[in-house]
């Protein structure tokens, strides 16, 4: 049995303890707008956030998970989502959109620690795939969501 | 003549059905308006034709039998319908049409004419009618080739105007006034002498006695509200945030999950199963081989439980025919018969390029080669189905709807009719969904566990390594200069597999055979550039390794060889490469408008910060032209790193602006992976490749910039999806020349140290 908070709600889980964050939000509980693309870690389509850093839920087994706090792409947008977001429509970012949850999530864990990143630090951070090539307009939405939360801090 | 009429014939498409059809016209736009009960209404809803509903509040629901894959066709296609209605855009939305003959692709197998694109002789005319009347007669539902507003861009702005004449006639009648009053905006119609308005959704019911009619006029372009001013695209709110559906996350009541492991070879079988053993795990419904011994299947409650007992299942494997089968032996097969007696098939000949060659006093020769190259759309391949009572449900992201229905109609020994088929979103296609192996393997599974739906879902590895490849291929030149460093003659020939033959026997076995194939050629037989003597030649090579369709098909190579080796021919007159190639288009125009774009918008001739160095390329595919420049650097490691890219466009006329340009984007993206890293090689039959890491692609660290520019033009609607590959990988490795010095003539491109 695995305790632990997904997207605001206390979820108990009695499920076989090695299995990956991203089937059990997949397939126990619904949560199907994190993605499977390759199921070693690499891709990044499953990207979530644990305790707010971004982590890819393929190779995360539940049981590592204990007292930790999930949130997804359906969580209620907080205040960074919710500018990642508003961003990502202003420059229409999606193609195809499979990666997109987890790209959202990648910045979002980035704006966290680094409100006004540079391009730099965008490339270290979004190691995603994203196989339509959206990536220079997720670099363009990461810059318009960081410029608009400092407006909105100042 | 005689020799143009054997490559249509013998096209894609089949020689005995095009006659059966006979020489003939497209489809018209009138005939494909379709009535009012083909577009189902919901509760509520009124269908005005085949393509347009409208709800009492004024929504208003497009028909979208094209599948969304990230090209913004849903939007694309939708805007043509509210452009012509006069449609408040934020009220629109899509819904997908069901399968239906006026849904039909009409310009699909425009591909397969082996005509260049300004060709318009009778010939040319009379082969691309009757391959448009072939696509629509064979009811080709299907979304590839660059085609869906080619295809759509006459009936379904015929369907908007068609629809907007409906409810203005409705309003008229009302208020007892001439129609030809009546004004409509925003979705609202209105009657200015009298004063009188009233929205779309409160005329709606009022068109349910007014037949469809086709007696209407298109608006000039000039008028367009939508149409060539960026739209956002209705699809996008759902990606991000979660709810948008792919084919992957339907989720019907009961569902139960599948994995499954193909025997590594190509031609390989599984020739046992410990399904007893499989059956012990936890949640396991069944384990099994399937019905043609290719793959082992577990099917479970949940995923990774099928897939983890799935992994640790001994699984003894028959390697088949094809056991011993690597990379080497294809390379060395494809050489042999670039270099054995073998002619191969004529596309194009004009004057005696071999003549020529022969006393020619400056000659160049090369041979140029790519890999076999894997799809790897991020979405693993997968397709869920459900045999029930009698009837069978799919739910696919496809882009072979109408045959991914009759195939699982075929596979289950049931009517078309008894098969539901519903297309969710793709995460990506790239030509891997018009296959069909999703679908015959899914409903397999169905058949043996009826009642509950099973979701099939492939892991990367399988993805990778069960593809349908873009072929390996290689091409031989050789070319001789005039006295001004022109190139007067021009002898190409390309050996490779035939991706319009391996994809026929997949999909329609009935009409395959081994005929010239101009997909395998495209690109290379419609060289733009004036040579008094050419001649381009095919030669096709049968391999176990099945090949497909691969984001811009034989133009992905094949624009590779040409514009490299055109590069070769103007360093060689010691000319620039763009004004050498320039200096070739004076008889196509366009052309050389879309180059001149491209290279003043690079500033090219300007100067580089040192270490930096320039590359052109321009090529044509899907009605669309395209060129391109690359800005590229070495990394302190030596390895190439691009900066920037300038994309120019003429694709006609433009319907939404910003996913053209996303569309040049992520095509160049595609390319640039191919270019620096995509590689799928064979050994013992089987590819060596399984996941990312062996398979790299672009990354958003490597991203350059990408500004692109769209040529105005009110000519009719290219392809938009595809044209933006072809041209990366010659300009990168013209670049990349004129960086080193080294000519770099295969692909992946790798710099000697």
């Amino acid at each position: 049995m695995t305790t632990l908070v997904i997207n605001g709600r206390h979820r108990q889980l009695d499920i076989e303890p090695e299995t990956p964050l991203l089937w059990v939000l997949r397939d126990e509980l619904g949560l199907t707008g994190t993605k499977f693309g390759c199921g070693i870690g690499s891709c990044g389509a499953c990207t979530v956030e644990i305790d707010g850093v971004a982590t890819r839920s393929c190779v995360m087994p539940i049981q590592a998970l204990e007292g930790k706090t999930v949130r997804t792409i359906e969580a209620e947008p907080d205040r960074i989502v919710a500018a990642l977001q508003a961003a990502w429509l202003q420059h229409q970012v999606p193609q195809c959109g499979y990666c997109q949850s987890g790209m959202i999530m990648a910045a979002a864990g980035l704006l966290r620690g680094q409100p006004r990143p540079s391009d730099a630090d965008i490339a270290a951070a979004i190691t995603n795939i994203c196989r339509c090539g959206t990536y220079q307009r997720i670099r363009a939405a990461i810059h318009g969501a960081a410029a608009t939360l400092q407006g909105a801090v100042a | 003549m005689k020799r143009r009429g054997f490559l249509i014939a013998g096209g894609l498409t089949g020689g005995g059905l095009l006659l059966g059809v006979g020489l003939s016209t497209p489809p018209s736009p009138r005939s494909r308006l379709g009535d009012k009960q083909v577009f189902a209404p919901a509760d509520g809803q009124l269908a005005l034709n085949g393509w347009v509903k409208i709800t009492p509040a004024g929504r208003v629901i497009v028909a979208t039998p094209r599948a969304e894959m990230g090209q913004g066709v849903h939007s694309a296609l939708a805007m043509l319908v509210a452009e012509e209605l006069d449609a408040d855009w934020s009220m629109v939305s899509t819904e997908q049409a069901p399968i239906a003959s006026i849904y039909a692709n009409a310009a699909l197998l425009l591909n397969v004419a082996p005509f260049e694109s300004d060709d318009d002789g009778l010939l040319a005319r009379v082969a691309r009618g009757s391959l448009q009347r072939l696509g629509y007669t064979l009811g080709l539902q299907v979304t590839g080739g660059s085609s869906s507003i080619r295809d759509a861009w006459e009936p379904m702005r015929l369907a908007g105007a068609s629809a907007r004449a409906m409810l203005v006639e409705a309003a008229a009648r009302r208020w007892q006034v001439q129609a030809g009053e009546c004004v409509v905006q925003q979705g609202v119609v209105s009657h200015p002498p009298s004063d009188r308005r009233a929205g779309f959704g409160e005329l709606a019911e009022a068109t349910a006695v007014i037949d469809p009619r086709s007696d209407v006029v298109f608006k000039h372009p000039k008028q367009y509200q939508l149409i060539g001013q960026p739209q956002p695209r209705l699809d996008l709110p759902a990606k991000v945030n979660g709810q948008a559906q792919f084919g992957i996350d339907v989720r019907p009541e009961g569902l139960l999950y599948a994995a499954i492991r193909h025997a590594p070879a190509f031609g390989g079988s599984i020739n046992n199963l410990d399904s007893t053993k499989a059956k012990q795990g936890h949640g396991v419904v069944d384990a099994f081989v399937l019905p043609n011994g290719r793959a082992a299947v577990v099917v479970a409650d949940r995923y990774w439980r099928a897939r983890r007992v799935l992994d640790a299942l001994p699984l003894d494997f028959e390697p088949g025919p094809h056991g011993q089968l690597d990379s080497a032996q294809i390379g060395q097969q494809l050489r042999a018969a670039l270099e054995g007696g073998a002619s191969g098939t004529g596309f194009r000949s004009q004057g005696d390029a071999a003549g020529q060659l022969g006393q020619a006093r400056r000659k160049l020769q090369a041979v140029y080669e790519v890999p076999f190259l894997a799809h790897a759309a991020m979405e693993p391949i997968n397709c869920t189905a459900q045999f029930k009572d009698g009837r069978l449900t799919l739910w696919c992201g496809t882009q072979v709807a109408s045959l991914a229905r009759w195939r699982a109609a075929q596979v289950a020994g049931l009517d078309g009719d008894k098969v539901d088929l519903h297309v969710p979103l793709l995460g990506g296609g790239f030509g891997r969904r018009l296959e069909l192996d999703m679908v015959e393997e899914a409903v397999a599974i169905a058949l043996r566990l009826p009642g509950k739906p099973i979701q099939l879902l492939w892991s990367r590895e399988e993805d990778m390594q069960h593809d349908m490849y873009r072929p390996a291929a290689m091409a031989s030149f050789e070319a001789a200069l005039d006295e001004a460093g022109r190139p007067l003659a021009w002898l190409n020939r390309v050996a490779a597999p035939s991706v319009g033959l391996a994809t026929m026997e997949r999909l329609l076995p009935s009409m395959a055979m081994d005929a010239p194939d101009k997909n395998q050629i495209e690109g290379a037989f419609d060289l733009p550039y004036a040579v008094p003597h050419l001649s381009v030649r095919q030669l096709r090579v049968a391999t176990p390794v099945p090949v497909g369709s691969w984001r811009s098909v034989g133009h992905s190579y094949n624009a590779f060889f040409t514009e490299s080796f055109v590069d070769e021919l103007a360093h060689a007159a010691g000319q620039d490469p763009f004004e050498y190639r320039r200096g070739l288009l004076a008889a196509k125009p366009r052309h050389r408008a879309v180059l001149e774009l491209a290279a003043a918008k690079a500033g090219w001739g300007q100067a580089l910060p040192a270490g930096r160095a320039r590359g052109i390329a321009l090529h044509e595919s899907f009605g669309s032209i395209c060129a391109q420049v690359v800005e590229v650097a070495l990394e302190g490691n030596g390895k190439p790193r691009v900066h920037r890219v300038v994309c120019a466009l003429d694709c006609g006329i433009v319907v939404n602006p910003d996913t053209v340009r996303a569309q040049m984007e992520g095509a160049i993206v595609y390319g640039l992976s191919a270019a620096l890293f995509g590689e799928i090689t064979i050994k013992q039959g089987a590819v060596e490749q399984g996941n990312f890491p062996s398979y790299e692609l672009l990354r958003l660290a490597q991203m350059p910039v990408v500004e692109t520019h769209l040529m105005p033009s009110t000519a009719a609607p290219g392809g938009v999806g595809e044209p933006g590959t072809p041209p990366i990988a010659p300009a990168l490795a013209n670049a990349l020349f004129a960086l080193t010095q080294q000519r770099l003539r295969s692909l992946p491109l790798r710099l000697k140290a």
